[in-house]
């Protein structure tokens, strides 16, 4: 480990967190947000809670300057009005965009109060809702590292090959909004951020880093959002895998929802517009989310993690890690009925199981 | 026995300043923190624009200082400097009729930009680290080879409100160019990149020797500051800039990268600044009474400085200023008889 990794440190709160999802995971990996209600509640009992009626943080439409800053801040103000009124003070939110715009929220109220006195304004002439500001934020990656060593104590599966006895070679993939805003708001500050890292670590496996590990996944907002654009946000993933796969990585681990995606979903655009596919035995890298990694550790059922709707096919990882699975049990929904299979693609090998 | 003068620091600004004492008949009490005298010159190579040995110059100082029959005090560490005189650190104070603070600067820790990876990637040095290893004559990167691609970043800790160091530190723009050309000396095949953000040659010689390195060893200079520096599967050096007179950005791979640090205020500075006398710039260099007529000065009549303790200088500036300072003593002294 390498301890300049591990210099930025910030408190997180142990227990008691007020929940706020992400727009776009529940989509890309349905599995994701289950499964961390799951670990917390259930694995480490702690209480966490959701409120229903919480709102997108309008991350996106703000970095596409479609949304002004009063009206996020006001949107945020109001998050932080559901967490006061439900009598929780440590906000956690599933999202790097989000977990940003918070942060970027509460700064700004540091060191503009007027534009907090903005916001109170304009959430109580709107809603008549009125907000602490919360005493920790942090994102639920933060959470997941800070129970770490807990999850390491009941895992039932460690990040070592059951074959060869290795540690796992994973590439980890860090959000930019994470801590490239603001340095101090994550573990391990912005070049060298420690959160995922050290769960690797603590679970076994070993941290590559390889040259284009800092640079964004490619998504960008408007790199993927303006359609024109999107040559853009392809170009930016092929070069962190064409820099990566030297390294042979078993699989690339990220905490945003947009870096898991693209970084998941452009080796299959890549290997269908070149025929590259960036991985082992002429298949792509398996892209996973910090809580399938922790699920997985801990025993979970992948398809009940919901890792049958990744683009590039999990089992090669699952059976390096001596996991059990049913194969044809993947494309079977939550209560058994059949939800369709992708068609072959060039970079699964075309050797996905067949039902 | 009371010493007539204390200078505090064994750097060259210091032993300078007792040379000069002595040489006009002031007994000197030289002060130095560490084992031995020399500063931070012992730890270099060759000297700009002339490439003259450092040792050669400390050599000379030294054997002059030691005729002169000042007296020289190692591992003594000046806490506390007031009108009486000077606490140091182990509770001894020693009792003086003027003071000359020459405790000089420290080198940035180049482990603040943690963007280069200094501390982190083996083939990431320092330009102190490069001065080290031409003295052992084994300039060879982290596994044994011969260099074939090394690139050198200005201005690592030097007009950077980023780490809090908004002053130039003046002398590390000639640094890399001289490293440069002993590195070109030393692989002539090699490819040397200069990444900087401006040339100041503000000395005699510099510029001319800013050209020669470009005409006569066709070094290169890259207007850009490196982004970030990433280490390869093979241990070299990834690094990212952007040319910024041609406009775009750049990666390449280099065996070796040298950060040329800046210097920094001395970290005894704001302990000395508790002696209202004792004025801190807002660099947190200490602050001279004036720029002009009085730039070794403090705001006590018996307190004086010399060389780098007030601000970036070269080896030349640092001893001038020394020999001023020992002539501003001595007035001060005839003065008070």
């Amino acid at each position: 480990m390498r301890n300049s990794w591990t210099e930025y440190q910030k408190e997180i709160a142990d227990d008691n967190y007020f929940y706020v999802r992400s727009c776009i995971r529940q989509n890309f990996f349905p599995g994701s947000e289950a499964a961390f209600l799951n670990i917390m509640r259930n694995d480490l009992n702690r209480d966490v809670k959701e409120e229903a009626i919480h709102t997108s943080c309008t991350g996106i439409g703000y970095h596409s300057d479609i949304v002004p800053l009063d009206t996020i801040m006001t949107v945020v103000a109001r998050q932080f009005a559901l967490m006061t009124e439900a009598g929780y003070e440590n906000f956690i939110s599933s999202c790097i965009t989000s977990f940003g715009i918070y942060n970027e929220a509460m700064e700004m109220w540091s060191e503009f109060p007027e534009t907090e006195e903005r916001a109170r304004e304009h959430l109580y002439k709107a809603t008549g809702r009125e907000f602490k500001k919360p005493k920790s934020i942090a994102h639920t990656s933060d959470i997941i590292f800070h129970h770490r060593e807990e999850i390491a104590r009941k895992a039932q599966h460690k990040l070592i090959n059951v074959e060869t006895g290795r540690p796992l070679r994973v590439v980890e993939h860090i959000g930019c909004h994470y801590a490239k805003i603001f340095p101090k708001t994550g573990f391990g500050g912005s070049e060298f951020p420690y959160v995922l890292a050290g769960m690797i670590e603590s679970w076994g496996g070993d941290v590559i880093d390889y040259p284009e590990r800092r640079h964004c996944c490619g998504f960008g907002f408007r790199n993927y959002l303006v359609q024109a654009n999107r040559g853009y946000s392809v170009a930016n993933s092929q070069k962190k895998f064409e820099s990566m796969a030297p390294y042979k990585p078993d699989f690339i681990v990220a905490n945003c929802p947009g870096c898991a995606m693209f970084l998941d979903k452009w080796q299959y655009t890549i290997a269908e517009m070149e025929g590259t596919v960036y991985g082992q035995d002429g298949q792509g890298i398996p892209v996973l989310t910090y809580e399938e990694m922790a699920g997985l550790v801990l025993g979970y059922d992948p398809w009940q993690l919901g890792m049958q709707m990744h683009q590039v096919n999990v089992e090669p990882l699952l059976d390096k890690m001596g996991i059990r699975y049913d194969p044809t049990a993947k494309y079977l929904g939550k209560n058994g009925k059949y939800i369709g299979q992708p068609a072959d693609a060039l970079v699964n090998n075309s050797s996905h199981i067949q039902l | 026995m009371s010493h007539k003068v204390i200078v505090v620091g064994g750097g060259i600004a210091g032993m300078q300043t007792a040379l000069s004492l002595a040489e006009r008949g002031i007994q000197p009490l030289l002060l130095e923190k560490s084992e031995r005298i020399g500063g931070k010159l012992t730890g270099w190579h060759q000297l700009f624009p002339s490439f003259t040995p450092a040792s050669e110059v400390l050599g000379d100082l030294s054997a002059r200082l030691k005729d002169s029959g000042a007296e020289v005090r190692t591992n003594s560490e000046v806490r506390k400097i007031d009108k009486q005189g000077v606490e140091l650190t182990d509770g001894t104070s020693l009792e003086a009729d003027a003071v000359v603070v020459c405790s000089g600067f420290d080198l940035f820790n180049a482990r603040l930009k943690e963007e280069y990876g200094y501390g982190i990637y083996p083939n990431v040095y320092t330009s102190a680290d490069l001065e080290a290893m031409f003295n052992e004559n084994r300039v060879l990167t982290a596994e044994g080879k011969k260099p074939q691609r090394i690139a050198l970043l200005h201005c690592v800790g030097s007009r950077d409100e980023k780490v809090g160091q908004r002053h130039c530190s003046r002398v590390c723009c000639i640094t890399g160019v001289k490293q440069a050309i002993e590195l070109k000396k030393l692989y002539p095949t090699a490819d040397i990149y200069n990444f900087y953000m401006d040339i100041r040659m503000f000395g005699p010689g510099y510029e001319e020797m800013y050209r020669q390195a470009q005409q006569e060893y066709g070094i290169h200079f890259v207007r850009g500051r490196i982004s970030e520096a990433s280490e390869t599967i093979d241990h070299r050096v990834q690094i990212k800039a952007e040319d910024t007179l041609v406009g775009r950005p750049l990666k390449m791979t280099v065996d070796m990268l040298i950060l040329l640090i800046g210097m920094k205020p001395g970290e005894s500075n704001r302990r000395f600044a508790e002696n209202s006398a004792i004025k801190l710039a807002p660099s947190n260099f200490v602050q001279p009474h004036d720029s002009f007529l009085h730039n070794v000065c403090s705001e006590a009549p018996n307190i004086f400085y010399a060389g780098t303790v007030t601000a970036p200088k070269n080896v030349g500036e640092s001893l001038n200023e020394a020999i001023t300072a020992a002539d501003r003593v001595a007035q001060y002294l005839s003065a008070r008889q």
